[in-house]
């Protein structure tokens, strides 16, 4: 078990250390200079001299490998650059923004929970109707587009009804659409899971002798395919964080919220690349520990994984 | 094999394809019309306004309205499927050449190369795909070609970790150690065995890659990476109508309706070519 997680663990940072450099050959090595694309242009009317210093102050003179080790050491310290754009450390930058982010998540994740079970029970009760509604709803909250579907949720919620208030609303009230709008899409790869899972239980063996024994459908539901079918969807909670993390970035700006989604975006349009760099690296390694989590955690919810050779998964 | 089996053959034959799938590849056909002959399907112009008609509500003369700069909602919708689908297709074959020839490369080599390149593909998936699509982005510059491949990189991982698959399943098959038997090199058995009977599973995928693709390009499109302005663009065309919301919500409602409708359809023609999303 050691050797399999000590195996586990090397292959994680292996990753993080790609993912790493993927940001930097993308966002620093292949563009060239931050520094010129933001002072050469600009109307600050800088002289030559002057740009040498600021390439020289931000590092971007060195060669490449050094400014590569440089960049690494600087990660691995805590330390991710500065914005060029806001001329603050891009640390404080996420430090103010983060907070806000993983409410929006969490909430959004929870939500997206509760719908994705919902559907998923009622795709295992007796009503034909309800079967076929459950089935086809994951396939339908995978084409809607997110920014349109917020739009939409405000268009109906806000102008039509008059149920959420857009103008000054209370902060729990801003968050109501936004939670919704992200939770759609996430629920539903959560319910398609979900659902294959359950089908592939019902037709197991002690489903059956359960059946036999007098079980009512409900009593079996509950007691013997809800608790087999749960731990298997925790495997997909590494795509579920980038989804959310995407989501919340189109979901940010479409409501005018303040957080990871507006830097992201300020970022890209104004091409800090040291801010979305940051971002990159950050959202890769935690992927990398919630897989990594994830992978060796679910053994202890199925012990039947744990006889499994490892690397079968 | 039965008798009963045998003789119900031909009546299956006969059968439909279920409602679902012959409405998704109506919608896909309706789609490709208006990308292909646009103007047959729109009269009005989508780029040149009408002074003084801006804003109108949906009318016989404009079905969808007009937008804010008097121009015909409904020709911008219908000339907007050039952009996305030329877009997604583009992404697509972005993903499909480059996903594939590595995860040939991968199966076929195995050992240090297939480590690497599997290596690769974890870490681009590690990455939240709107993320690395924007990183591509800033390094490429705005614009329809740029934000198409930039949505091509993001599944060039997907591919190359279906394709090694169906490489590994395949390359264990008897005849192509047959092929291999009977003095094949080693490219050629490559292209003419194992790439083959490889390519359903990946083209089931990509018809699966051209929905998400068609998704992702309007969400670049709406945050303003994509198409300029006067582009008729299913992302730019939701932007520009948000500004109008409270008044003509259609204009907003419209462009979006068609996105749910072609990744629905895309999604659903996947399906029955046999891809699962995982």
């Amino acid at each position: 078990m050691s050797r399999h997680l000590a195996q586990r663990l090397g292959q994680a940072l292996l990753v993080l250390l790609a993912a790493f450099t993927v940001a930097f050959v993308l966002l620093q090595a292949l563009p060239g200079d931050a520094v010129l694309i933001k002072f050469l242009g600009s109307e600050m009317g800088l002289t030559a001299e002057q740009i040498a210093e600021l390439r020289i102050a931000y590092g971007a003179d060195a060669p490449v490998w050094q400014q590569y080790l440089h960049t690494l050491g600087n990660f691995l310290s805590g330390d991710f650059g500065t914005s060029i754009r806001a001329g603050v450390p891009v640390a404080s930058l996420l430090a103010e923004n983060l907070p806000a982010t993983l409410l929006l998540a969490a909430l959004a994740f929870g939500t997206a929970s509760l719908l994705a079970v919902a559907l998923a029970v009622l795709s295992q009760l007796g009503f034909a109707w309800a079967r076929a509604f459950a089935r086809s709803m994951p396939s339908f909250f995978v084409a809607v587009p997110v920014f349109w579907l917020g739009i939409m949720l405000i268009q109906v919620f806000s102008f039509q009804l008059g149920l959420v208030s857009v103008i000054a609303p209370e902060p729990w009230e801003e968050l109501i659409l936004p939670v919704l709008t992200l939770a759609v899409p996430i629920s539903a790869p959560l319910a398609q899971v979900l659902i294959r899972n359950m089908d592939q239980v019902f037709g197991e063996p002690f489903v059956a002798v359960a059946r036999a024994k007098g079980a009512t459908h409900a009593w079996v539901l509950w007691r013997h395919v809800a608790r087999n079918a749960l731990p298997p969807t925790l495997t997909m909670a590494g795509v579920l964080f980038g989804e959310l993390l995407g989501g919340a970035v189109v979901t940010e700006t479409v409501f005018g919220l303040a957080g990871l989604g507006g830097m992201t975006q300020q970022a890209v349009a104004n091409q800090d690349v040291a801010v979305l760099q940051a971002i990159v690296v950050l959202s890769a390694a935690a992927f990398v520990t919630i897989s990594l989590a994830v992978d060796l955690l679910l053994p202890l919810f199925d012990p039947r994984l744990a006889n499994r050779p490892a690397g079968a998964a | 094999m039965s008798g009963a089996t045998l003789g119900l053959a031909p009546l299956r034959a006969l059968r439909l394809p279920p409602l679902g799938l012959m409405l998704a590849w109506a919608v896909v056909a309706v789609l490709l019309a208006w990308a292909f002959v646009p103007g047959f399907f729109a009269w009005q112009d989508p780029l040149a306004g009408i002074a003084g008609r801006q804003l109108e509500p949906p009318s016989f003369e404009h079905p969808l309205g007009t937008d804010g700069l008097g121009r015909d909602m409904l020709a911008r919708v219908i000339h907007g499927a050039r952009e996305s689908l030329l877009g997604a297709f583009l992404a697509v074959s972005v993903g499909l050449v480059f996903g594939t020839a590595l995860g040939l490369l991968a199966g076929a080599r195995g050992g240090v190369t297939d480590a690497a390149v599997m290596r690769l593909v974890d870490t681009l998936l590690a990455i939240p795909s709107l993320l690395l699509s924007l990183s591509v982005i800033i390094l490429l510059g705005f614009g329809s070609i740029n934000a198409a491949i930039a949505v091509g990189f993001v599944s060039v991982a997907h591919f190359a970790r279906l394709s090694r698959t169906e490489v590994l399943r395949v390359r264990r098959a008897e005849y192509v150690e047959a092929a291999f038997g009977s003095g094949g090199r080693f490219l050629a058995v490559l292209w003419r065995h194992v790439l083959p009977n490889a390519m359903t599973s990946v083209l089931a995928l990509a018809a699966l890659q051209f929905g998400s693709a068609i998704l992702a390009l309007a969400t670049l499109g709406f945050l303003g990476y994509g198409a300029p302005p006067p582009t008729p663009e299913w992302g730019l065309l939701i932007a520009e109508g948000r500004d109008f919301l409270a008044t003509a919500w259609w204009l907003t409602a419209a462009p979006g309706l068609v996105v749910v409708l072609a990744v629905l359809s895309t999604e659903r023609i996947s399906r029955s070519l046999g891809a699962r999303r995982t």
